[in-house]
This record gives structure tokens, sequence and C-alpha cells, in this order.
């Protein structure tokens, strides 16, 4: 076991992990922030997407050692400082981008760091660029127009 | 039309979402319990074979251990029972072999479960069930259903003859008609094909969790499933014999179901009796990989049907003969999918006069198959959409002609079908027209010379398809086999200041009932939607009921929630009477106030409750305190949504890569009570559809092996392999047997879909002579299928 530290949604967070244990594992089950989901064992689904020094990574597939010392921001630290829904979040109720909300903390991850990069991306980009998380219930339709929402919203 | 409220018809927002994009959903695996153990499954890696012996106890010293379990364990437990008895053409009852908790002397699919190991971590179960020896004497699998019934073949159970679980006609006495018309008929389209075997793939795995209380003797399983009162009912007296009043199943926030968590399976079983063995919380979380090998498949049918048409091209009989694969073993309601789920769908929106249909039931070494999204109905409506596609190319006759010709007219409703079922109403020609005109039907030929301009080849399918919902009623399905009422429940419990909390049977799990359910109380009582809250999926807080599957929890859940309400409604007019002094019959209820008819006196609704609660001021002698009420509703038959779909693609002739450039779909739902969330459900349903057809299918080799066992393998899809949706529901025929006139959506995008999808790509190809391509229509398929034909 080896004592790592992380800053999690700005604040310090400790555990003693196993060398195995993924960084989701130890978001999950050592600190309680169950939000991020685990939906496949392959890396494919991106339900687990989280921002580790401010790009998207799949928790499924880092260690939580290899995140000691990051700066890790989960769907738990998404919310306007005063608990209501980010742009983000706001934008998917807004146009119905979620059904059963499995998936959805690792969308809105995504579209977080898709809309980091490019603050307008046509609905082609929008899809392309969520290869790597797998939806089952909405289509993709209305997750296509919750970004593109948001994208209009961010850039005022 | 949308309102400027939040009642029936209005576009509110999901309420829910809040909690699921906060991260603070709580699905079963955010549930930790003090001391909980896990358990790891070691399953059979061989199709088929015969357990000759377990060694656990060089595992049983690893560290963290708690304890082994194998069939043994169990000998005193029944096994998991089958839901739906189907009988044959002979009258005879189907074959039913047992499925035992743990593999009990044989194994009969890759991922049957041997032996469990409980541990104090995840990881040290793992290590443990890795040094467990099993001895398998393997033998022959049968995975192909033709070959499984030919003769011969190795027996997945020793006392089933030829796998063959039944052999079932319908209707049997048109049997013979129906070979006579199709012998004398001007025209016969036959068609071949394959409905392929899915998996469902909720993006939440399934997990258990199971804790014993041993002071009260009491149960808890949390479960990731659509319907927590029939896995209590099935689990608590037929698999492991606790009564209900000591067994509580909790299904919270479940991501996903689309049919697969309906059933009762082996883990929540063992996880609730573990509980108690080892006297500690036991979870199991089943990962992705195991997910493919334990949860059911979907369709999986071989078929061949036969449509007979005169030389107007009118409907004259349909006989169809399928082979529909039950796995390894008879899942909870796998029986009744391929039978009375698919053959009453076979008359579609037509008028065709007879019709017969056989299903042959077989079993193999492959996981349990059962409901997956629409369970039945696509089937029908595939092979049915299929050979009226082909018989118009034979015909030279305009497939959206040749449907328009057969429709069953608006005034012939009710409309009595040759397979048992009533339509109560509908307007197939309605939907048909708004699908020619949101697909643009008229503008395709100048679509489809662009795409040749550029080298593409153009295709444009069309699809109409009919669905049934809310399987009902009960003494009816009974009657064919049903093991289970098919009712559900609402408790409306009224408090003191006039907010309301809504206890339903059905459950949510990405629906939206949350929301849905309140705008349905808040319409009839006037009141805000914020005053109405709904409580699911917990047995020890809500009523019996059956949960939510088959399209049914507006339908059927909210049909009793409006029955209890109206029971509420009536009470409180009585209350409100008294305070008012006036006569019951003049006292109305609108905008959330009671009044008196042609006087000025009102009192507002939450006066009413309040003075329930408190009754100082009472007829205590003809009513009782209190407003609570419940309602079961049983309906007097299926809804009958319909609806057109077109899909528009695009052929590469040089890889065969299939584009869906446009999809369109014109459903007739009844009424609707949020029509973004009817939206969305379409889209979904869409996708899945449109997954079916161009990428999904559970591939297994000839040894048993599933070769498509993870997210690497199977492919579902993503958000580049769709396109936006043109969804339309305002052609309205209200259902005329339930009050709100609703029918239901949740699986009508998975029906259409896939027969408007290959009918599109059919039309692309024809001119190349292809006339079928069996799904999933990948590019290796579509260009060997075209240049084939060339």
């Amino acid at each position: 076991m080896t004592s790592v530290t992380m800053t999690v949604n700005g604040k310090k967070m400790s555990g003693e992990v196993e060398g195995r244990t993924l960084l989701v594992q130890f978001l999950r089950e050592a600190q309680g922030l169950t939000g991020t989901h685990v939906g496949c064992d392959t890396s494919q689904c991106g339900a687990c997407v989280v921002h580790v020094d401010g790009v998207a990574v799949k928790s499924c597939t880092m260690l939580a050692q290899e995140a000691a010392g990051a700066e890790v921001t989960t769907i738990e630290g998404m919310a306007n400082p005063d608990g209501s829904l980010g742009v983000i979040q706001q934008a998917f109720q807004d146009h119905h981008g979620l059904q059963c909300g499995f998936c959805t903390p690792g969308m809105v991850m995504s579209a977080a760091d898709l809309l980091k990069t490019n603050a307008d991306p046509s609905e082609t980009e929008i899809r392309e660029y969520l290869e790597g998380n797998i939806c089952r219930c909405t289509g993709y339709h209305n997750i296509v127009k919750s970004i593109q929402a948001a994208a209009a919203t961010l850039r005022g | 039309m949308p309102k400027d409220h939040d009642g029936i018809g209005a576009s509110t927002k999901r309420r829910e979402d809040v909690r699921f994009l906060s991260g603070a959903g709580r699905y079963t695996d955010d549930i930790n319990l003090r001391g909980q153990a896990y358990a790891y499954f070691l399953r059979s890696s061989v199709a088929h074979g015969n357990l000759t012996s377990i060694d656990t106890a060089e595992a049983e010293a690893m560290p963290g251990v708690v304890r082994i379990f194998t069939a043994k364990d169990f000998e005193g437990v029944g096994g998991l029972p089958c839901g739906w008895q189907v009988t044959d053409r002979f009258g005879q009852p189907m074959k039913e072999p047992g499925h035992p908790v743990l593999a009990t002397g044989k194994v009969r699919h890759v991922g049957d479960p041997i032996a469990v190991v409980v541990a104090e971590s995840l990881a040290e179960a793992k290590d443990a069930a890795e040094a467990i020896m099993v001895d398998i004497d393997e033998l022959p699998a049968v995975i192909d259903m033709k070959a499984a019934v030919a003769g011969g073949a190795p027996l997945v159970h020793d006392d089933v003859e030829n796998n063959l679980c039944y052999d079932w006609g319908f209707v049997e006495e048109n049997r013979e008609a129906v070979d006579a018309a199709i012998r004398g008929a001007h025209h016969v389209t036959t068609l071949e094909l394959v409905n392929n075997r899915l998996v469902a793939n909720p993006m939440e795995p399934r997990v258990a969790v199971g804790d014993y209380d041993r002071t009260t003797g009491e149960h808890t399983l949390y479960t990731t499933s659509q319907n927590p009162h029939v896995i209590r009912l099935l689990m608590g007296a037929f698999v492991l014999g606790i009564p209900e009043h000591k067994l509580r199943v909790v299904a919270p926030d479940v991501g996903g179901g689309f049919g697969t968590k309906i059933f009762h399976y082996a883990e929540e079983a063992f996880c609730t009796f573990a509980a108690k063995a080892v006297n500690r919380p036991v979870k199991w979380t089943c990962d992705r990989s195991e997910a493919f090998i334990t949860d059911c498949h979907g369709r999986d049918h071989v078929t061949k049907i036969e449509l007979a048409l005169d030389a107007e091209g009118k409907f004259l009989a349909l006989r169809t003969d399928t082979l529909a694969n039950m796995g390894a073993y008879l899942s909870t309601f796998a029986p009744s999918v391929p039978t009375w789920l698919h053959g009453t769908l076979m008359a579609g929106n037509y008028t065709t006069p007879l019709v017969y249909v056989n299903v042959k039931a077989v079993f193999t070494n492959t996981v349990p198959v059962d409901a997956y999204r629409g369970a039945g109905r696509p089937e029908a409506t595939f092979q049915l959409e299929r050979v009226i596609d082909k018989a118009a190319r034979e015909l030279g006759i305009d497939p959206i002609e040749l449907r328009r010709r057969n429709f069953i007219k608006p005034e012939q409703f009710p409309y009595q079908t040759p397979v048992a079922v009533v339509y109560d109403t509908g307007n197939y020609h309605a939907t048909m027209d708004k699908l020619v005109e949101i697909a643009d039907v008229a503008g395709f030929p100048a679509r489809r010379a662009a795409s040749e301009a550029k080298g593409k080849l153009r295709g444009l399918g069309i699809a109409h398809y009919i669905e049934a919902c809310g399987i009902a009623p009960s003494q009816l399905v009974g009657q064919l086999g049903a093991r289970a009422g098919l009712y559900e429940s609402a408790t409306v419990r009224v408090n003191a200041t006039g907010s309301i909390s809504v206890y339903t049977g059905s459950h949510s799990h990405g629906q939206g009932h949350e929301t849905t359910f309140p705008q349905v109380v808040a319409e009839m009582l006037g009141i805000d939607a914020t005053q109405v809250d709904i409580v699911h999926g917990d047995t020890s807080k809500i009523p019996m009921g059956m949960g939510t599957y088959g399209s049914r929890s507006i339908a059927v859940g909210g049909t009793a929630m409006v029955k209890a309400t109206e029971k509420i409604i009536a009470k409180a007019k009585k209350i409100a009477a008294h305070l008012m002094e006036a006569a019951e019959t003049d006292v109305e209820l609108a905008g959330g106030q009671f009044s008196v008819k042609g006087t000025d006196k009102s009192i507002a609704w939450g006066d009413v409750c309040l003075a329930a609660y408190v009754p100082h001021n009472y007829p205590l002698e003809s009513i009782e305190p209190g407003l609570e009420e419940t309602a079961f509703y049983d309906p007097s038959n299926f809804t009958y949504p319909s609806g057109g779909y077109a899909c528009e693609v695009e052929v590469d002739p040089d890889t065969g890569k299939v584009e869906i450039l446009a999809f369109s779909a014109a459903d007739d739902f009844g009424n609707v009570i949020n029509p973004m969330i009817v939206s969305g459900q379409v889209h979904g349903g869409i996708a899945q559809g449109i997954g079916q057809a161009l990428l999904e299918q559970a591939v297994y080799d000839e040894n048993g092996q599933l070769l498509t066992g993870s997210y690497m393998d199977y492919a579902m899809p993503r958000a580049d392999d769709v396109p936006m949706y043109a969804v339309d529901h305002s052609c309205v025929t209200p259902c005329t047997h339930n009050p709100l006139g609703v029918k239901g959506c949740g699986e009508a995008g998975a029906i259409g879909s896939p027969p408007a999808v290959v009918n599109a790509v059919v039309d692309a190809l024809a001119a190349r002579g292809v006339t079928h391509i069996d799904m999933p229509l990948t590019p290796a398929r579509v260009w060997a299928a075209m240049n084939a034909a060339g």
C-alpha cells in the first residue's frame, strides 16, 4: 500500500492505495465520489471520464498513483459555487441530453474538454469528439444539441 | 399542444436530471454496506460439459476468503423459475428444464456459474477463484439452431429431445386455409431472413447487494432491476423460500434496462442467500465482459416468410416459419417473446385475412435469450415490412402505395385481426401521410440523382409498424401461459398541507417518471407539479406492482395513478362539500380550488387536505379522516401505437459502407404527456434499431465461445454513426380504453427502424440485383452482396 494525495475538485484528498488501484477506484471507493461511473472494462464507454490537470482522461485507464499530486475534476466539481448546475450541466437538462444518467457524467466531462479547445464545434466535430463516450439511451441527438447550446452560452 | 403550465402536454424539464448531472445519482454500485464482503463468480469457460469435480480446498486457504459456494450449497434451494408456460400446437406444455442458481452436473454455456468466492475484497475473491480446481469433461456444443433441431445433435438438456422447447402454431386452425390461399395466389413473395442476436447493453452493468438482519430475519436485496416486486415474488417464493414480509427488494437509480433487467438472475438469489450464510452484506458487481456472457441476449430468430397477393397487390395470406433461440436455459419470460409477443403482431397494419405463424423454440449452448426492447414485436415488424418491400419490387408497385392499399382503414376500428388481438384505434394513412411529408419523399429522386453524380448509391426505405404495449388483461395472459398478473398499482398519499407523494409500481430507469407522473396528477388537481413527488423502486414503500417493460408505464402505471387520484378527488369533494355546507354534487374542482356551482363559495385544495388530517370540522360519521388512496389497474386490452419510419442512406459502391443521411419517424402514441421525453424515447429506440441494422451482432463460434464479448468487439452506435432524427407525434388517435388516451412510446423506435434501414440499403442496391442482406449490414456484407448479385 502506498499513500497517494491529489487535489480533487479543489480539495486535497489522500488515501492508501495498492499499485493496481485505478484512479476511478480511488475516486469512487476511497473518496466516495460515486458520480464517476464504470460502464466497461476495455476503456471504450467513457462513463468514467474525469479531468486530470485539465485534460480529459478515462479514469479506468489510469492508476491512482499516476494521478498523485494532480488536480482532478470530477462531475461533482462541475456545479457553480452555489451548487446550481453549471452551464454544460444546465444545457443537458434543458435539451434532454440524458435519460438513465449513467453515461452522463462522462458525457459532461468530455463536452467540457471539447469546449475548452473548440468554442464553436460543428455537429460533425461534436459527434467525432464523442467517439469515446457511449450512450445507449438518447441516440445522441439531444446530447449534440445540449453541447451546441452550452457552446453558445459559453461564447456569450 | 404544449401548454403554459407543467401539466399534461408540457415539455417539462426533467427533475431527476439535477441529481444525475451533479454526480448525485444513487445507482446500486454506489451502495456500500458496513462490513460488506465481495462475491466473484467462477464461470464456465467452455460451452458444454459434464462437471466432474470442483476442489475448493486450496482456494479456501487463500487470503481474505470468507467462504466459497458451489452447487451443493444450493441443494435445498429452488432453481430460477420461468414465468411463462407456452403450450405447443399439439396441446402439450413446453419443455421446461431446470435452471439451478449454480451449475449442477453440467455446464451449458460459457458463463454458466460454477462456484462463487466471497472474500474481504474483490481482488482477493478473484485471486482465490483462480485457485479453484474444476474438472469438466467437455462435450460437443450445439450453437446453430438449424443443426440443433435437425436430429442427432448434442443435447443441451438430456431429457429435451432434439433441443426443441416447443413447436408453436398460431392460429393453428388457420393452417390449412393459409396453405390453400398461398397455393392458389396470383403472386407469392418469399423471403428468408435472420433477426440478428443482440446484447441489450444498458450502460450500467448489473449489480446485486444482499443484506440480512439477524435480529428481525429480514433480507434486503439492492439490485439493478426494472421490476423489484417481480424479483421479490420470483426469488422469495420460488428460489429461496423467503416470505415476502421478510424480503425487501430495492431497485434504486437504474442505468438503463431495455428489457435485460426484467429477469431474475442467479446473482440476485446468490447475494441474498449468501448474506445470511456468511452473516454480512455481500456485493456483486458485474464487469462488462461478464455482462456479455450472463445478461440475457435478445432477438436471434431465423425466419422464412411468405406473402400471398392478388393481381392488385391485396394481401391474401401470410405464413411464417421461425426458429427462435432460447439459449441454454429458459429465462424469466423467454418463451413468451417469439410466441405471444410476436405472433399476435403478424397482421401488422394490414387487412391480411389469413395468417399462420409457426415458431420452434430451440435450446443451444449459448446465453439465455429473452426480451430486448420491443421483444417479439421488432421481429414481427422486420419480417413483415421486409417481405412487403420485396413484394412491391416484384410487382412493380410503389412500396408506400402497396402499404396504403392494404392498410386497415380508420373507419374499420375496432379491428379484429386474424391473430387474436383487437386494435382499438389507429389511423395508418395519417401517419404515412405525415411521414411522406417530413421525410420529403417527393424530393428523393433529385437527392438520389445528386448522390449518383458523386458516385454514391442512394436509397430510401419505408416501414410502417404496429406495436402492442401494456400486455393485458391478466385473465387473458393467464390463459396464454403467463404465471404473473399484468396490472399496475399506485398509492396517492396527500399530505396534510396538500403536497402529494405518489407510490407507483412502475420503475423509472431513464424514462423520466419522476417528471411525467407528477404532470398527470397536477393536471387532474389543478395544482403545481412541484407539489407532487414520485416514489418508486422499493418494495417496502410501494404497493405490489409489476414494474416497467413493454412500454407499459404510462398506459398501465399511469392509469393506476389516475384511478387513485380520482378516488382522492371524490373524497376531497365530500370534505369540501361539508366545509362549504353545500351538496357534494354541486362541488367542482378547478385550478386547485373547490367551488360550489353557481355561487362564489370556494375553498383551496390545501385547506381541504388539512381538514382531512386535522378533522375538527369534519363529517367523521360518514367518512374517515386522511386522504390516501390506492388503485390497482388491470387493462382490458393492449394499447396499439403505430407509425411510419423512413430512412435515407448512401452506400459507397467501392467499400460497401452505409451512411445514414436522414431518418424520419411519424408516430401515433395517442395522447402525449411530455413531448420532449417522448421524442427522446423515439431517438433512443431509433439508435438501437440502427445499431441492429448496421452494427450489432452477438457472434458465437462453433465451440460456443462468444467472439463479441466486449465493447472492443461488439459494435454499438456511437455519436458519429447516427444522424439527427426528424420525429413527429402529431398524429393522435387516443387509446379508447384508458382514461389518458395514451399508448406508450418506449420501444417504437427500435421496432420501426431496422426494416426502414434495410429497405433503404436494398433500395440503393436494387439496380445491382440485390434483394436482401441479413443484418447487420456491415460494409463487408454489403460489398459482398452487391458484387455477388451484380
